[in-house]
């Protein structure tokens, strides 16, 4: 246990939101229009100086963190770990029924706890263009904020599921009140196909809590713990592969993965822009990030009997996802936002396929993939954003000839497009062919034809770049006045969107030239997590370790 | 004449153990008594059951401890009764001072002193359901129960609902006795015995035809089945808990359930199971029955009818009470897996249901007393106009979902826990998809008061601060016990040992 700094830092990290959330809560809420509008600007600036600090806290732990240090299933290596006593009662039969405040992080969350806290950063600007019912907005927001970090530090199972559901509430609201035309729809259908996934979480946790006697995760992922004659003794039962599969099913739905997907081109057509942002750019990275601290370590002779299938549903997802978006230019509504929802699909695939390789290049850069497509879809969907904000259009075929008008949204947006493709010198190139170079080595075919995915990829993007920037600017996109938003429909990005873009753009464009310190701050735990998955899976190749 | 001597040792340390039910029949006659001498308060009444309850309550934490068979085994006091002795007089004091906000008791002409003096007969009677150990006990204690029940549910009686509501409780009710009394009749017959430890005895010792056996017990079973409103013995449920006034509804999808569960349990574990000295945690079956599979059966008939339905109602009193019927399927998983860690869970499930229930009950009460209304659709936009109001109301719906951090978690994960443990895997599964089922109607309530007219130009409802306070007593406990709840489970494990009277 690595107590680096003698501060509970995660906890501020992860409750500090809430504290946010009261103080936005005792905002009083102004009588005529004046007050009102002093009031919200109030709590717009609260949000922002919690994420803020929020996000310097992260920082911190970034610089503090030993990146030697592997943490996965050893407690001694994890880092700003606090273990506290929570609830400890005696149940007939059971025992002792216990459940600790245990958090730490280690390899495999500290990117996560970084993206978190940059994303919810930067969400905040886009979120000042709500006007509707303000207070309640940002209490929202920030309560999602505590939910996902508290996922991202949790190492106690129990602590893991109550952040989980934490953020489903929250998540529910923000799209149903604020989204779009079919809010109510894609709100509930989120809200419920979440659940399904994780009610089975709930009864494997319970299952394992039975055959290791505590919520520990860490006791959970060591085999030797478990008790004689427990649901869950013993590797390669069935009743460990069903368990497995509830588990994998459960993340999966979050990622999501083809085929239990469907829910998320929905929500983010109809969630306004900083929650599609967010949804993006952290929630769908629980799921993966769930697969790897929990349903991974703790089930690795189920992961081998499922290995190639797992692989398969990167793949499919890859493809499938990709197809989707490339869709959208030819059917359907032509959205742009159902077409990055798409892309994000596809994105996550490769998330999937690099952690069934097995190999510490796959999964180090599934790790990065998923930091990378954090920031990289933020971004896309800010820009989708600006124009909808200016336009109240969002179709692909409503707009043409933007660089003209827009030249710096045009230019951030370029950083964007361009990464998504995976373009060298930009951050989703390195983790894209670490995810190749480890996929290739253990599953040659299904990586061959995932390289259909960014070609495909490479397609709908520049089709997009091209129908909304080049060429000529349609009649009724170039109006001069918008009476409603006051501004020029075609004015150029403001301050508050330069100041949510710029910090993602520097980060793609900085960890694409420089890679090696995300790579070595989760180099340590990937290898730990290899090597206890290594006596049930197929890995290809040589593992050298890195 | 020693025999003698015992009898009165017993008789006398039996009267002091009665002493909290003393109260409660005294309350009863006060509240009448009172509400005649001042005629100009309306309250008066209230005040004294609330005050009869209260020290009830002492006497009744002063036997903490105690196992006795009292009354030459008539009841029984014990932990497991005492805890719920504890719920239903909670519940009856909750629902008092529910009462007293309520708009549609408090019509001109009407004298609440009946009113409140029922409800101390209705847990007068409960109370005794707690501790029955003899199966004529039983069905007395039923019986006072239920009379007080249908004359509370038929109490607005101008509403036309509400004299229908009353008129099929009794019908129903008369039936299920009549049933009741005939399986008790059966098991005298088979065994000779009527109380419940010699009956016990007697099947360890003796070989009883198992047809008629299952046959008499299943009616009994049937019996318990109508108080608890499961399926297929709930078709009174709706249509009583739409008609009664909502203080009543509330009372009676919490108490007299409460009361249903403890006799459902202890009958099982007293009759059927096997009292070897020392290892009364362990339930052996005696006799053949596979009460395990019976009640399972019950149980997913109950929740996944109660689900099912209570998607269609837009009524919101209609719609709890076909959430109170999943609940008693719920609660009827801890009791199928019969071991003390499924009774225990029950125990805790309903504490916790306790709580979010007649809060939910409570705050559609509040809104009628406005709007008049308990339909769904009128619901639009009551998140921004009564903003406590909603954000109570999703607490609560969270919490009957069984969402953490609420306490409604604690009690699905505790019933989950004991049926996994117990090895019921399919029965776990059924009912984390019926969770999910349950999760569309609920949230459809908030949905309406949230999601549906945004900044609503409707004046905002105001309310009394002793109305949110009330408010507070079931909503800070539901989120409280949520995230400690240590000493629910403590509680509850104290209190699980059925005394076996060894």
């Amino acid at each position: 246990m690595q107590d680096t700094i003698g501060f509970p830092i995660l906890t501020w990290l992860t409750f500090l939101p809430i504290l946010g959330m009261i103080f936005t809560l005792l905002v009083p809420s102004g009588k005529d229009e004046a007050s009102k509008q002093v009031s919200n600007t109030i709590i717009r600036w609260i949000a922002v100086v919690v994420t803020f600090i929020q996000l310097v806290l992260a920082i911190i732990v970034m610089f503090t963190y030993n990146n030697t240090l592997s943490g996965v299933n050893e407690l001694s290596s994890f880092q700003f770990v606090e273990k506290i006593p929570w609830i400890k009662a005696t149940f007939p039969l059971v025992g002792q029924f216990s459940v600790e405040y245990f958090i730490g992080i280690d390899g495999l969350s500290a990117p996560m706890v970084l993206l978190t806290a940059l994303v919810c950063f930067v969400a905040v600007f886009p979120s000042f263009n709500i006007e509707k019912a303000v207070k309640g907005y940002f209490a929202m927001y920030l309560l999602l904020d505590t939910g996902m970090m508290g996922v991202f530090v949790a190492l106690d199972f129990f602590l893991f599921y109550v952040f989980w559901e934490l953020m489903l509430l929250p998540m529910y609201f923000l799209i149903g009140i604020w989204g779009g035309p079919r809010k109510e729809y894609a709100a509930i259908k989120f809200f419920i196909y979440t659940l399904v996934g994780s009610v089975f979480m709930l009864l494997v946790m319970i299952g394992l809590y039975f055959s290791v006697g505590s919520f520990n995760m860490l006791d959970m992922m060591d085999l030797s713990k478990y008790l004689q004659g427990s649901i869950f003794e013993g590797t390669g039962t069935t009743i460990r592969y069903i368990a497995f599969m509830a588990l994998f099913i459960g993340f999966a739905i979050k990622v999501p993965s083809v085929p239990f997907h469907t829910w998320l081109p929905d929500a983010h057509v109809e969630a306004p822009t900083p929650i599609s942002v967010i949804l993006a750019g952290v929630l769908l990275k629980m799921g993966t990030y769930g697969m790897m601290r929990i349903a991974f370590p703790m089930f690795p002779d189920a992961v081998g009997y499922f290995q190639s299938f797992i692989a398969i549903v990167g793949m499919v997802s890859i493809i499938y996802g990709a197809f989707c978006a490339l869709g959208q230019h030819k059917v359907g509504a032509k959205d742009f936002k159902k077409l990055i929802a798409y892309s994000s699909v596809s994105h996550m695939g490769y998330v999937v396929l690099g952690m069934a390789s097995m190999r510490p290049e796959g999964m180090a850069g599934a790790i990065f993939q998923m930091f990378n497509h954090g920031t990289i879809t933020s971004m896309l969907f800010m820009i989708v954003g600006v124009i909808y904000d200016r336009s109240h259009k969002r179709g692909l075929d409503d707009f043409g000839g933007l660089a003209n008008k827009m030249p710096v949204y045009t230019g951030i947006m370029s950083i964007a497009f361009f990464a998504a493709i995976g373009l060298p010198g930009l951050s989703g190139f390195i983790s894209e062919a670490m995810v190749f170079l480890g996929a290739f080595k253990t599953y040659p075919v299904y990586t061959i034809f995932s390289g259909l995915g960014i070609i495909l990829g490479a397609a709908y993007m520049l089709w997009t770049l091209q129908k909304i920037f080049f060429g000529k600017l349609p009649e009724k996109w170039a109006g001069p006045w918008d009476p409603t938003k006051k501004k020029y429909k075609h004015d150029d990005l403001n301050a508050l969107e330069l100041t949510a873009l710029v910090p993602l753009a520097l980060v793609i464009i900085y960890l694409g030239i420089v890679p090696s310190p995300m790579i070595n701050l989760m180099s340590a735990s990937v290898n730990q997590l290899i090597e206890i998955m290594k006596p049930f899976v197929l890995i290809g190749g040589q593992v050298a370790g890195m | 004449m020693p025999q003698l001597d015992i009898f009165l040792e017993n008789l006398k340390i039996s009267v002091g153990m009665f002493i909290p039910e003393f109260v409660l029949t005294a309350t009863f006659i006060l509240a009448i008594l009172f509400d005649l001498i001042f005629k100009k308060s309306r309250n008066i009444s209230g005040y004294v059951a609330l005050l009869g309850f209260i020290v009830t309550g002492i006497f009744l934490y002063l036997q903490v401890g105690t196992n006795y068979r009292a009354f030459a085994d008539l009841l029984v006091i014990d932990g497991f009764a005492n805890f719920f002795k504890f719920l239903i007089l909670i519940t009856s004091i909750l629902v008092v001072l529910m009462s007293l906000f309520s708009k549609e008791l408090y019509t001109e002409h009407r004298k609440l002193g009946e009113y409140y003096s029922m409800i101390a007969g209705m847990t007068f009677g409960m109370f005794l359901l707690c501790g029955a150990s003899n199966l004529v006990m039983i069905y007395l204690a039923i019986e006072t129960m239920s009379i007080s029940s249908y004359i509370l549910a038929g109490y607005t009686k101008e509403v036309k609902r509400a004299s229908e509501a009353s008129l099929k409780y009794v019908i129903f009710g008369a039936i299920s006795s009549g049933i009741m009394i005939f399986g008790i009749s059966l098991i005298f017959g088979l065994t000779g015995h009527l109380n419940l430890f010699e009956i016990n005895k007697f099947l360890a010792t003796n070989d009883v035809n198992i047809f008629a056996l299952g046959v008499s017990s299943l009616m009994i079973v049937a019996g318990f089945g109508y108080k608890i409103s499961a399926v297929p013995f709930h078709f009174w449920t709706p249509d009583v808990y739409e008609g009664a006034p909502i203080t009543i509804t509330a009372y009676l999808s919490v108490a007299s359930k409460a009361a249903g569960f403890a006799v459902l349990l202890r009958f099982l574990k007293v009759t059927f199971i096997d009292s070897i000295p020392g290892s009364d945690s362990i339930w052996t079956t005696l006799s053949g029955i596979d009460w395990n599979f019976v009640i399972a059966v019950l149980s997913v008939l109950t929740m996944t009818l109660g689900n099912l339905v209570a998607v269609w109602n837009t009524n919101l009193k209609r719609r709890l009470a076909y959430s109170s019927i999943a609940y008693a399927g719920y609660l009827l998983m801890g009791v199928a897996v019969l071991d003390d860690t499924g009774a225990a869970s029950v125990l805790i499930y309903f504490f916790v249901y306790m709580l979010m229930n007649l809060g939910a009950f409570y705050i559609v009460m509040l809104i009628a007393n406005k709007i008049g209304s308990e339909d769904i659709e009128d619901y639009n936009g009551l998140g921004y106009r009564a903003p406590v109001l909603g954000v109570c109301m999703t607490l609560f719906l969270i919490s009957l979902t069984g969402l953490p951090p609420t306490a409604g978690f604690i009690g699905k994960l505790f019933v989950f826990s004991a049926v996994i443990n117990a090895g019921y895997l399919w029965l776990a599964v059924i009912g984390v998809l019926n969770s999910v089922v349950s999760l569309y109607y609920y949230v459809k309530i908030f949905k309406n008061m949230y999601l549906k007219d945004v900044e609503s130009q409707k004046p905002a409802l105001e309310y009394s601060a002793p109305a949110i306070i009330l408010l507070m007593v079931f909503a800070i406990p539901t989120l409280v016990f949520g995230i400690f709840y240590g000493p629910i489970v403590d509680w509850a494990n104290n209190s699980v040992h059925i005394f076996l009277g060894h």
